[in-house]
């Protein structure tokens, strides 16, 4: 069993800033958890019951109230101005690259549908192709992805990225990312979708560039026959 | 006075005036006594009883989820009592994996952890604590409960109904809940709504009933900080309670709408608004969270101060981090929403406000620890459940934090760390404070004591599966797990997670059969237990200043309340407690003599340092 605290390995650019920012969070929680664990077990071990022990007729401190809400204050303040900077490189449209590759990914009950622009660079012209459950990028380019939804919510989320977004019927919501390496990766849905939820899911393709144009054109042609 | 001499002369004393229990009472039938009772320590029984009855079905339910997890795909024994549209030869299919998803969140959220918290101890403790001989409302808290019955029986009644039970999640996001066009549970989701619709009436009859009683039936000198923590929570509570069922009432109205009348809300094809339910259900839920821990954290304040016969750490700061509490709780609800698709700017704005938060509980926790803090510690088993509420709290707000970083969330949102954090809180945290507070109460629901030895054993066997269960969950969903998956094993990389999440429910299963050792304790002690004393803890607050259990109107003579509810160890007397009615030494016998103690702020909460 993998009882581990590891984030798993990430094929994104902005993916280890995340990290970090989880394993920060980690080890201020986890010296949290264990001083303040550790003083509970201290303290029960100390003053348990014994026959003739008077237990001592405090009521309080103000010094340490005040120690124990200013501290806590400034450690959580620290971690969210901290987490500002991933958050908004990762979902700021304003930050978005200027020259990321588009695509549109629309989700409808239960699949993931993938629009590219064909020849002419375009979306929403006569030589956009659309593949079904599979995501082919190349890597070390910035791919910006346009959410749709069809029927319900469903949430766009790929793990190995470190990205997760809610597709909402209605709306066209921005995100990007950029792999960091080749491979196959998952695509998968986090939002309750209905009944085939668990089964919806599609596989991320990484290429190199050459590659990725070559599945491209190919693909092209065959949308043109 | 030595602490012997007190308690026998508490239990020497008369404290009800012959005839007076039976006054009026001779009338009652059976079903005016027992059954459309006013009488709020009944009304608060029959809660109990209504309330454990859910947290056996969510139980199974959870049972049943975790059989499908533990072990995908194969025949769940004995479940071939289910019909073909749920579980065809015991093989649960994945509508009826959601129904089960569905109806285990909301059945223990709004019919057992809600109700046991608000609907038992906010009836047993309120009028008690305060000196009062009932709620202020006693027909309309009779109706609160009725109304829960009414809205039970509805939830319950979904299951047969064609299509099953609800199956969009327990937060019913739209438009999945819109229409069975997505589901496949067409009246199954209307009679949820309407149930919940009830429901929320129960709880607002309810809390009309405590902030009355609170504000108008103190006993004199029960000044407003003098009231014990678990009146205060649940004062707090109910006020949160007031503001927040109307509008979750007004947002089901909403969805009911869409789904039977033709309404377009949340339905974007009518150019409707997805989002916005999400918001009007969060704006609810999140102050709803802390109505769901700000009871259990009273209990907890009690039993920690009682049974470490020490003052409460911080009795000010204790009462003013639950009305921060309860005021911040109604600007962070876009948490939920982080990864929805509303403006990232939100995003921003809502960690602010999240990890504040984070600072009144913190302050809490710390008090808690201080209280322990040369204590006389009794490791009695509400004790044992208190403690464990402290100890799993921590991790439960620890866990948190992880996800009030927004950039973080974009991994962990509706994962597996999701649900080990939501279960450190509303198990670890809300249902150890219940048991904490059930086992402290029982002698006086009941007049008899609840048998420790099995109490110990069953807090034990509790503690270890119920960490055994939910702490890898943080593990698988660091992996990578998304929640409510009816088999994860679709995934690739999901794959080897299968041996923890077989491990995981096995101990499940031995968490829900534990419980039957505290069902046999309950049913059994209720009949057999030893004979209850009023004051089995040696505790200060009014409740225990009469028969265990009280007679119909509690007090005979109205208590007079000179201090504060937790003055343990009192250098004033040789006793380790100080009830909050005995007149101060000098006062004369009974108190006649005594001066009207004057409102105000209690004098003695003044910050002391050593001894």
């Amino acid at each position: 069993m993998n009882w581990s605290w590891m984030m798993p390995e990430t094929v994104s650019t902005y993916g280890p800033a995340i990290d970090q920012l989880y394993y920060v969070i980690l080890v201020i929680t986890g010296v949290v958890f264990f001083l303040t664990e550790g003083a509970l077990i201290a303290f029960l071990v100390m003053y348990r019951h014994k026959e003739g022990r008077k237990a001592a007729y405090i009521h309080g401190s103000t010094k340490a109230e005040v120690v124990w809400t200013v501290v806590p204050f400034l450690i959580v303040m620290a971690i969210a101005l901290a987490s500002k900077s991933s958050w908004d490189l990762v979902k700021n449209p304003a930050n978005f690259p200027a020259d990321a590759m588009r695509l549109v990914v629309t989700a409808k009950q239960f699949e993931w549908n993938v629009t590219y622009p064909g020849a002419d660079g375009r979306i929403g012209t006569a030589d956009d192709f659309t593949v079904r459950n599979q995501l082919h990028i190349p890597v070390n380019r910035a791919v910006r992805v346009n959410l749709r939804a069809e029927d319900v919510i469903h949430s766009f989320f790929l793990p190995e990225f470190r990205l997760k977004q809610d597709a909402i019927p209605g709306r066209e919501i921005p995100v990007w990312f950029e792999a960091t390496r080749t491979g196959e990766f998952t695509l998968g849905c986090a939002e309750l979708c209905g009944l085939g939820h668990y089964r919806m899911k599609g596989t991320v393709y990484v290429h190199t560039e050459a590659d990725f144009q070559s599945w491209a054109a190919s693909r092209a042609e065959e949308q043109q026959q | 006075m030595s602490t012997a001499q007190l308690v026998s002369s508490l239990e020497k004393e008369d404290r009800t005036q012959p005839g007076y229990t039976d006054e009026g009472l001779h009338e009652l039938s059976f079903i005016r006594k027992y059954v459309f009772s006013t009488d709020h320590k009944t009304i608060a029984k029959q809660f109990l009883f209504l309330s454990l009855f859910f947290l056996v079905v969510g139980g199974a339910l959870a049972g049943m989820m975790r059989w499908q997890l533990g072990f995908p795909g194969q025949p769940l024994p004995g479940g071939g009592v289910f019909p073909d549209t749920m579980a065809p030869g015991g093989i649960i299919l994945p509508e009826f994996y959601n129904s089960l998803v569905t109806m285990h969140g909301t059945i223990m959220i709004f019919f057992a952890i809600m109700p046991l918290l608000v609907g038992v101890f906010g009836n047993l403790l309120i009028p008690l604590q305060l000196g009062a001989p009932d709620m202020a409302f006693p027909r309309l808290n009779m109706a609160s409960f009725w109304l829960a019955v009414v809205a039970g029986t509805v939830m319950m009644a979904s299951f047969l109904v064609e299509g099953g039970a609800a199956g969009a999640g327990w937060t019913s996001y739209a438009p999945l809940s819109t229409s069975g066009e997505w589901t496949g549970v067409y009246l199954g989701q209307q009679l949820w709504l309407v149930s919940l619709i009830i429901m929320g009436a129960s709880s607002l009859t309810g809390a009309v009933n405590y902030i009355t009683t609170v504000i108008n039936m103190r006993a004199p000198g029960m000044t407003w900080f003098r009231i014990p923590l678990p009146t205060w929570s649940l004062f707090i509570t109910a006020i949160l309670i007031l503001l927040a069922i109307p509008i979750l009432t007004g947002g089901l109205i909403m969805l009911l709408f869409d789904q039977l009348i033709g309404t377009t809300f949340f339905i974007p094809a009518g150019s409707g608004e997805p989002l916005l339910w999400q918001h009007i259900f969060w704006f609810f839920g999140h102050p709803e969270v802390y109505i769901l821990i700000l009871p259990a954290m009273g209990i907890v304040s009690e039993v920690l101060s009682c049974r470490a016969r020490k003052p409460i750490f911080g009795y000010h700061a204790m009462v003013l981090a639950m009305v921060s509490i309860a005021f911040l709780g109604w600007v962070v609800w876009g948490h939920h929403m982080f990864q929805s698709g509303m403006n990232p700017m939100l995003g921003t704005s809502f960690m602010i406000s999240t990890v504040v938060i984070a600072v009144p509980s913190a302050i809490k926790t710390f008090n808690w620890l201080g209280t322990l803090w040369r204590g006389d510690i009794h490791f009695d088993t509400p004790m044992l459940h208190a403690l464990s509420f402290v100890s799993m709290f921590i991790i439960g707000g620890l866990s948190g934090i992880f996800m009030a970083a927004p950039a973080v969330d974009i991994y962990l949102h509706d994962t597996y760390f999701i649900v080990a954090h939501l279960h450190y809180v509303l198990f670890g945290g809300s249902l150890f404070g219940i048991f904490a507070g059930i086992t402290f109460w029982f002698p006086k629901m009941f007049g008899r004591m609840m048998g420790e030895g099995l109490g110990k054993v069953h807090f034990w066997l509790t503690f270890i599966f119920y960490n055994l269960v939910f702490f890898p969950m943080h593990n698988l969903g660091i992996q990578g797990m998304m929640r409510r998956l009816y088999d994860p094993n679709e995934y690739e990389f999901l794959q080897p997670l299968q041996e923890m999440s077989t491990f995981i429910s096995i101990s499940a299963f031995l968490l829900v059969g534990t419980q039957s050792l505290f069902a046999f304790n309950f049913f059994w002690s209720m009949f057999r237990g030893r004979q209850a004393p009023a004051n089995p803890w040696n505790s200060n607050t009014l409740e225990w200043t009469v028969p265990s259990p009280p007679p119909h109107g509690n007090f005979a003579v109205m208590p007079t309340v000179y201090r504060g509810p937790y003055e343990y160890s009192s250098p004033e007397v040789d006793a380790d407690f100080y009830p909050q009615d005995r007149p101060p030494p000098g006062a004369g016998p009974g108190g006649q003599a005594a001066p009207e103690p004057t409102p105000g702020p209690a004098p003695t909460p003044e910050p002391v340092a050593g001894d």
